[in-house]
């Protein structure tokens, strides 16, 4: 797999992280260079080895349910850059 | 009940095109705190205090999942006669939206809990399988308000991390009568096994609608349009044959049809495209490191089977065969739980089909005019049986079993009170009767000679004359049977 520039500025702007035109150049080289890293994995023979995604063998851990929290508005919208005591208040967004 | 033809095409100056529809609900799960969080999941709390600091995506945060929302996603699998999976993964899906605190929600990708199923309409065309491609759990999202500021969107959490169960159908629906039978099944066997309220003002059941034609007998489908959140089957409706429309024009007029995320302008009565979503389906989802893959026991799958209530499609069964009912009497009165409680329990003290009878007539009629649920009904089960069991013995007509019926709303008495008290029992001897009737004829012997005479509409006039004088206890039928006698003679 390799990466052309319009693919970095893609990944880019869907991880809302703003990338000049002279960065793109190094970042393509980076990336493909770590990517080409990567690849050497393809070597081996995967076809029936499930994905590993966790090195734990445990099931996942759950809870009752109970409300145990909430009630905190004050400092859920504390560190918002703006707000009017009940809602967070970001830039217009419509459709 | 003679069986219609389905016929729901979009005409074409081409020819005939078949509408092909699926849909992806999202039905609120019932639980009392959230999919990954403890805060409450109650409607209509106050801004942003249902929310922890998980729901807002402070860092560090680890979510934990809610036992309880598990069972339900299974219990509503079971209910759709679907696969469980005992193996199922939480992903991240990532996209950037005001009311998204944590930049992904989490859903299930390649491992969803429950998998293939499938749900049952009764159609005027007879009885059509809708095939479940799959049911996974995720998170819902916050809720962004526009129109409270010119400049700015205020944005509510208190929605955020509500467990979700997304349905996703095949796309085996081809009309939107079908989709409307179709929300509605699914709607009624989620509240029989109170795994959602179907609640669809509050939001806890809506459907991104998927919708493509084809030229009627083609094998191979269209190009398909997502209609995101459409919140009401009526909407659901029109957009369904707006777009179906939109697009059968492009093809007619030789143009493509882009694959494309819409929204149904519910002012506007159309579909448009929704630029912002044009990365949408560029999601990279990927296994979630906060959470181990969710491994299900078989016996605690098991157990909940053996805990499910009974549902619609075995219910109706029993009422056609147990009450002797119709198809469609059964259908109406299983369509919701409380609904076939209150008709068992009429039907075990009165008449099974006269109980049905009322219940779908004056009893629903009343319920719609007030609009009352019937677990709200005004008159009991128990009341509602003994004005059954009058009309059925004869005691009183049906004329005046609508009176008692409004009596009994009022004053909240039982009928056999307000019959006895207002002596509204049914004149029924015969002797009483011909009594009255022969004083009457006596009183119009002008009327009975010209009836005689060949004028035989003016049957009508001597029953009236007989309800009139009787105060309408008249008993009908004996009414017509001594007045046919008695002008006869």
């Amino acid at each position: 797999m390799s990466l052309d520039k319009e693919k970095i500025k893609h990944v880019a702007k869907l991880a809302r992280i703003s990338v000049d035109d002279a960065k793109v150049e190094s970042l393509t080289k980076d990336l493909n260079s770590i990517f080409k890293f990567i690849e050497q994995l393809n070597e081996l023979n995967t076809d029936k080895v499930e994905p590993l995604t966790s090195i734990l063998n445990q099931s996942l851990r759950s809870r009752k349910d109970e409300i145990s929290d909430g009630k905190i508005r004050e400092k859920v919208l504390k560190n918002s850059p703006k707000e009017n005591e009940e809602f967070f208040v970001v830039p217009k967004v419509v459709e | 009940m003679s069986k219609e033809k389905f016929d729901y095409f979009i005409k074409g100056e081409k020819g005939k095109y078949e509408v092909v529809i699926g849909l992806e609900v999202h039905a609120q799960v019932l639980s009392k705190s959230k999919l990954f969080s403890g805060s409450s999941t109650k409607f209509g709390a106050d801004p942003n205090n249902q929310v922890s600091l998980i729901d807002s995506a402070f860092p560090g945060m680890l979510p934990v999942i809610n036992e309880e929302c598990v069972k339900q996603a299974v219990r509503t699998g079971l209910g759709l006669n679907a696969k469980i999976n005992n193996y199922s993964v939480f992903d991240r899906k990532n996209y950037f939206y005001a009311d998204l605190p944590q930049g992904y929600q989490i859903s299930q990708y390649k491992n969803p809990i429950v998998g293939e199923g499938k749900v049952l309409l009764d159609m005027p065309y007879g009885s059509k399988e809708i095939g479940i491609e799959r049911l996974h759990l995720e998170q819902d999202a916050g809720k962004s308000i526009h129109d409270m500021d010119p400049s700015n969107t205020y944005v509510d959490l208190n929605r955020s991390g509500i467990a979700l169960m997304e349905i996703v159908s095949k796309p085996d629906l081809r009309s939107p009568d079908e989709v409307n039978a179709y929300i509605k099944k699914l709607r009624s066997i989620m509240r029989y096994l109170g795994t959602c309220d179907g609640n669809m003002q509050e939001g806890s059941l809506r459907a991104d609608v998927n919708v493509s034609v084809r030229k009627e007998g083609d094998k191979n489908f269209g190009t398909r349009c997502e209609i995101k959140n459409v919140n009401s089957i009526k909407f659901m409706q029109m957009a369904i044959e707006y777009e179906a429309a939109r697009q059968v024009e492009l093809i007619e007029n030789g143009k493509v049809i882009d694959q494309e995320t819409r929204l149904f302008d519910t002012k506007k009565n159309e579909t448009r495209s929704m630029r912002s979503k044009e990365d949408a389906h560029d999601y990279r989802y990927f296994p979630d490191p906060d959470l181990l893959p969710l491994k299900l026991e078989q016996k605690l799958i098991d157990d909940l089977k053996k805990t499910l209530p009974e549902l619609p499609d075995k219910k109706k069964e029993r009422f056609i065969k147990e009450y002797g009912l119709n198809a469609y009497e059964a259908n109406v009165l299983v369509s919701e739980k409380e609904i076939s409680d209150y008709y068992e329990e009429v039907a075990k003290l009165s008449d099974k089909k006269l109980a049905a009878t009322w219940m779908m007539g004056d009893l629903f009629a009343m319920l719609n005019d007030k609009g009352l649920d019937i677990s709200k009904s005004p008159i009991s089960a128990k009341h509602f049986a003994e004005l059954v069991q009058s009309i059925k013995s004869g005691e009183i007509s049906g004329r005046i079993a609508k009176e008692v019926f409004e009596i009994i709303l009022e004053t909240g008495d039982n009928p056999k009170k307000i019959i006895e008290s207002k002596g509204l029992k049914q004149q029924s001897d015969p002797k009483e009767l011909e009594k009255m009737i022969n004083e009457i004829l006596t009183k119009n012997k002008d009327k009975v000679d010209q009836y005689k005479s060949g004028k035989e509409k003016l049957f009508g006039f001597f029953v009236g004359q007989v309800m009139k004088s009787s105060g309408g206890k008249a008993n009908p039928q004996l009414t017509n049977e001594i007045l046919k006698k008695l002008l006869k003679g």
